[in-house]
């Protein structure tokens, strides 16, 4: 026997002979000690009113009656003081880089003789690509992300868990799941390493294969700027941001929905077992420190965000310009790969710029948006109306519907945009996401059934949608 | 990484302590670069009292923080410097408790009681105070190079409750510093109470807790000379007895496999791997 | 003194834990969150839905799920009754 060896066995004869009394002493001791130190050391006598407020603030937050509507407004009432605010800057942006700047560095380029080719790549292509980004991601971002960390620092967080936890239960998941999808609502990839709070491999594996459910800071703006701009615009006058926002936050719960049905489904087949314990601290209120929230809110994720787009829009706005330019036959590479998705496009209720801008955008989420953009109007360069736009000053009137109309001239409908918003909820993970999960678990067969899941489940649901509003006459 | 002095502009300036610029002069944040550092400092607390937010404070780094639980769930390293000495700083996960036996606890306690830091700082709670003390007692028993950060101090102001700092030290034994993270309150006096520890101008008399157990003591004194025979450069062979006597797996497997004392290795440990053909089946 | 579990407690009123009926992990776990015998506990509050609740214990707030709570036997202390 080896000395370790030895040492356990003398261990567990002492333990035996103990049994279970002697941890629980020495855990009381410990207690004891702290309880006699704190007695002479600690006067409360002044605490009893903050502790009552504290008390009543929260058994409103989490009354049966009051619970889930507050949670509800709280959520709709951060949106739409998000889309309201981000319109005007939004506009702004867009009119200073795609406007001004952007005929300001073609009369450059024309200049300095730059061969049209080049300029081409360049400005329509990388630059545009960027200035998008920029202009439609962020002053939703810079609203919503200290908003959101404001909630955070205050300590609501944990009280919506506290609220959800009964239907995760339900679910089977682990109650600390909740927390992790908390930390989703920020970045997947953070939220799949923090769900290294549950202990169980079992519930673990449902956490990370759901937290693609957590609409994550790269899809926030998506949803906000399609729930603006066809939802929103489509309410009668002095509705449209509360339609908007109420679009947003309804994606929001629908992805609670899935993730409550994909953790109930998978615990009661591939990973069954019994629903685990769950212990969880609710923390104090603790007034958050506004100028200081808003400042590394800004740096910590507006600008990190911003970056990662900027950084993954550069190449993509190359890749857009090069596909839409390069002409094999008399139509572009970008035109076939539309037409050949085309089919799967209208099936899922979405069209083929949408489907190839996912490709496009497989790296990075957050471009999304400005993919599908560029594509509908590199693309519609041959149509008349649409000439205007697509050349020098592309958006001159934003905050007029531009991005509608150029949409709708793209064949875009109610039924494309909705679908667009539940295709944002349930698809592929980001590369980054993907990487995370796989350095988690180590297994390739968890890292494609995280990728693939939310994709097969995106396509099922954008079917069925279109399949019902057309049956039905909807479109 | 460089200093920010925006996000400490709005700290108050009513003493001369509590100014950015002083606490600059004597600072210099050295973000993720640990390389060549004369002092380990680890900060160990109960989950959500700011161990983030005062690592964050001393390296210029940025780690997640959050009023809930659980945000940091690995090791997170950085460095400052500090009147002549270069300190390498671990932020750790949130712990209950040294005895616990969930894997992101185990990383607290295991840097602890093997990572060997010249000094533990404890970031407590002080307006939960007593069960934040219980961690400061357990540390205790694995080393006397604590100091105790007494930290949300103007929570405690704002919900009245009054702290006998000076005697809470005395009754401990090791420095206790009144500080509100946040706004850069108590950074130099806690920069001060490490130095004071790492330089042996404090010798901390520490409390220990008395079991009051003589059939413990005298399980103790069996196991003990054993593991210390067994594993000579264990700092702890008497916190690990009580685990054993516990019965705590993850001491008990690391015995077996002769890692114990080795951070990384138990830490890798410490993770159940998600990728065992058995994980379904067995679930 | 009536013994009842921890989450028969109605809410208003204060308990003393008397011990944990609980095993294993957990029975750790809740100590190390507070519940030790002779801890004072009181309800917080509930979920909308009816559990978990949350309890105040050692001075902070501890959300259980009632299979939880009714592993830690309590006695209603004399001032509640
Ligand atoms: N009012 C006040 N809030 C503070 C202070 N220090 C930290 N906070 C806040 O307390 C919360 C928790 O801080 P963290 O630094 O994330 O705590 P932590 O100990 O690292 O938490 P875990 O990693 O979850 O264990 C955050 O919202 C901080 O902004 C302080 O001195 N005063
Ligand atoms: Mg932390």
């Amino acid at each position: 026997m080896s000395p370790g060896e030895a040492i356990l066995s003398r261990a567990a004869t002492l333990r035996s002979e103990f049994g279970a009394e002697l941890s629980d002493h020495v855990a009381e001791s410990f207690f004891t000690e702290a309880s006699a130190i704190t007695r002479d050391t600690v006067q409360r006598e002044g605490e009893r009113g903050r502790m009552t407020l504290d008390r009543t603030i929260d058994r409103v937050l989490t009354s049966r009656a009051l619970g889930f509507p507050v949670m509800f407004l709280m959520l709709w009432g951060v949106f739409w003081i998000t889309i309201a605010g981000a319109n005007y800057p939004s506009s702004l942006l867009a009119w200073l880089t795609m406007d001004v700047i952007h005929s300001w560095l073609h009369t450059a380029a024309d200049a300095i003789l730059l061969p049209a080719w080049l300029s081409g790549f360049l400005l329509d292509g990388v630059y545009l690509a960027m200035a998008w980004v920029l202009s439609v991601m962020l002053p939703p971002m810079a609203i919503f992300f200290p908003l959101f960390t404001l909630l955070e620092d205050l300590g609501y967080l944990p009280r919506v868990a506290f609220n959800l936890d009964r239907l995760f239960k339900w679910s089977g998941a682990h109650g600390k799941q909740v927390l992790s999808m908390m930390m989703g609502y920020g970045c997947n990839a953070a939220g799949i390493v923090s769900t290294r709070i549950i202990d169980s491999p079992r519930e673990r594996l449902i956490a990370i294969l759901t937290n693609n459910f957590s609409i994550c800071n790269g899809r926030w703006p998506t949803l906000i700027l399609i729930g603006t701009i066809f939802l929103g615009a489509s309410a009668p006058a002095g509705m449209a941001t509360l339609i908007a926002s109420a679009s947003v936050v309804f994606t929001c719960i629908l992805g609670i929905i899935f993730t409550l049905l994909v953790s109930a489904i998978l615990s009661r087949t591939w990973l069954r077992g019994q629903a685990s314990t769950f212990s969880l601290e609710l923390p104090p209120y603790r007034p958050p420190r506004i100028l200081q929230t808003l400042w590394t809110s800004l740096i910590d994720r507006t600008l990190i965000v911003l970056w990662r787009a900027l950084v993954m829009a550069a190449p993509a706005g190359a890749v857009i310009w090069l596909t839409s330019n390069i002409e094999i036959g008399d139509t572009s590479i970008a035109g076939h790969l539309v037409n050949l998705l085309g089919p799967l496009g209208w099936l899922m209720g979405l069209n083929g710029v949408i489907l190839l801008a996912y490709v496009v955008a497989i790296p990075a989420n957050e471009i999304i948006i400005p993919t599908i953009l560029m594509l509908t109007l590199t693309l519609s360069i041959t149509d008349p109306s649409l000439t205007g736009m697509a050349s020098a000053g592309v958006m001159v009137e934003f905050e007029e519907g531009t991005i509608q109309r150029v949409l709708s001239l793209g064949g875009w409908t109610m039924l494309t945009a909705i679908n667009l918003m539940l295709f944002c909820l349930l698809h592929n993970p980001c590369s980054t996401t993907i990487l995370t999960i796989w350095k988690e678990t180590r297994s390739l067969r968890w890292t494609a059934v995280a990728t693939l899941m939310p994709l097969a489940l995106g396509g099922i649901v954008c079917t069925a949608t279109a399949t019902i509003a057309r049956l039905m006459g909807w479109v | 990484m460089s200093a920010n002095p925006e996000i400490h502009s709005s700290v108050s300036l009513r003493s001369c302590e509590k100014c950015p610029l002083h606490n600059a002069a004597n600072l210099r944040r050295l973000g993720v670069n640990t390389v060549g550092f004369d002092h380990v400092v680890a900060l160990l607390g109960n989950p959500n009292t700011g161990k983030s937010t005062v690592f964050n404070a001393l390296t210029g780094l940025r780690q997640h923080v959050g009023n809930w639980t659980g945000k940091t769930v690995a090791r997170a390293e950085g460095a400052f410097h500090h009147r002549g000495r270069t300190f390498k700083l671990v932020d750790l996960p949130g712990a209950y408790s040294l005895f616990s036996s969930s894997h992101h606890e185990e990383i607290a306690r295991d840097f602890v009681l093997f990572g060997q830091p010249d000094v533990t700082v404890v970031v407590v709670d002080a307006t939960r105070l007593e069960r934040n003390l219980v961690l400061v007692l357990q540390a205790l028993e694995i080393t006397d190079r604590v100091v105790v950060a007494l930290n949300l101090m103007d929570e405690a102001r704002r919900h009245a409750i009054e702290i006998d700092v000076r005697a809470l030290s005395r009754r401990l034994g090791i420095p206790v510093v009144p500080m509100a993270a946040r706004q850069g309150e108590g950074i130099p006096d806690l920069l001060r109470a490490i130095e004071e520890i790492v330089s042996g101008a404090f010798v901390p008399h520490p409390r220990q807790v008395n079991h009051q157990s003589e059939s413990l003591e005298r399980a103790l004194s069996d196991l003990v000379p054993q593991i210390e025979a067994e594993f000579p450069h264990l700092p702890n062979a008497r916190w690990v007895a009580l685990r054993l006597l516990d019965g705590d797996h993850s001491i008990i497997q690391a015995i077996r496999e002769g890692t114990l004392g080795n951070v990384d290795q138990m830490e890798r440990r410490a993770m159940p791997s998600l990728n065992r053909p058995g994980l379904i089946e067995e679930t | 003194m009536s013994a009842m579990t921890l989450d028969q407690l109605p809410q208003g009123k204060v308990a003393v834990v008397q011990s944990l009926t609980i095993q294993g992990e957990l029975r750790r776990r809740l100590m190390d969150l507070g519940f030790v015998p002779g801890a004072q506990v009181e309800v917080e509050m509930r979920n909308p839905l009816g559990d978990p609740r949350a309890f105040r214990v050692m001075g902070s707030v501890v959300a259980l799920r009632r299979e939880q709570a009714a592993g830690i036997t309590i006695a209603l202390s004399e001032e509640s009754r």
